[in-house]
């Protein structure tokens, strides 16, 4: 096969670099987001301003998203409500989730404020919020 | 609980591993870093390059601001367990193609962790249950 496998590695290298980049230039940013679900299905408490976590069993970060929520919700006045995502698939589908961890912002009145992909840091959440408070 | 440093040290030494398997086409490498998958998934604390990180390299730096769960190193090492173990035997059977795709596969995956930290687990699980409604058979957390 001669130099084939260099280039593929090579290639492969190339590739997955740029896809880190574009994946590092997006996590922990709030992207609009507008559906209409039912949230309160999922425990969303209504009337409060809700950070709606879908989690995976082998998801590190996901565990990141948590302790932040987490700590944010104990210091402030909004709840952190966490889903197991692929025992809500109904959901899943509906709010067009692919990736875990993905967060939404959900208003007072129950609508969707925007949504995050990855890990955010607590920075990022504040201001998240901040959009949703404004 | 890990130092989530010991696995991003052993994506790199997985990413050199490959790649060298991948220049000189041997499947020995790649069953050799089969081995090297299939131990870390068994127990990570048996993982060969983890047991280099905390002889060599944990030593050597500040302790861990943070600690991350097994259980999705051990769910990723199995997958790199199988794409190493196909790579390997496409590589001893004659089919030199599958060989490299197999291997290119493991290759994106341990770069992608070694360089970004990025969660491959992550961004496909939730995708592929989507798609096939099903889970797959494995170990999860009991407290759910």
């Amino acid at each position: 096969m001669g130099l084939t496998g260099l280039f593929a590695g090579a290639a492969v290298l190339v590739a997955a670099l740029g896809f880190g980049l574009f994946h590092r230039s997006r996590a922990g940013k709030l992207v609009a987001a507008r559906v209409v679900f039912d949230f309160a299905s999922l425990g969303v408490r209504p009337g409060r301003v809700t950070l709606l976590q879908f989690s995976s069993a082998f998801c590190a970060p996901c565990r990141a998203v948590r302790v932040r929520c987490a700590s944010l919700a104990s210091s402030s006045d909004v709840d952190h409500v966490e889903v197991d995502a692929e025992s809500h698939l109904d959901a899943v589908r509906s709010l067009n989730v692919w990736k875990t961890p993905t967060l939404f912002i959900i208003d007072a009145s129950g609508n969707v404020a925007g949504r995050i992909q990855g890990v955010p840091t607590l920075e990022q959440l504040r201001s998240a919020i901040g959009v949703v408070h404004a | 609980m890990l130092d989530p440093r010991g696995p991003r040290f052993a994506a790199a030494l997985t990413t050199v591993v490959v790649l060298l398997a991948l220049t000189f086409s041997s499947g020995w490498l790649m069953l050799a870093q089969a081995v090297v998958f299939g131990l870390t998934a068994f127990s990570v604390r048996l993982g060969p390059y983890g047991l280099l990180y905390r002889w060599l390299v944990a030593p050597r730096l500040s302790p861990p601001a943070d600690l991350e769960p097994a259980a999705p190193v051990r769910f990723a090492q199995t997958v790199g367990l199988v794409f190493a173990t196909v790579s390997a035997i496409g590589y001893f059977t004659g089919l030199p193609v599958l060989g490299i795709v197999a291997a290119s596969f493991a290759l994106a995956a341990a770069f992608l962790n070694a360089a970004f930290g990025l969660c491959l687990g992550c961004e496909v699980y939730l995708a592929y249950r989507r798609l096939v409604g099903r889970p797959l058979t494995a170990r999860v957390p009991a407290s759910r």
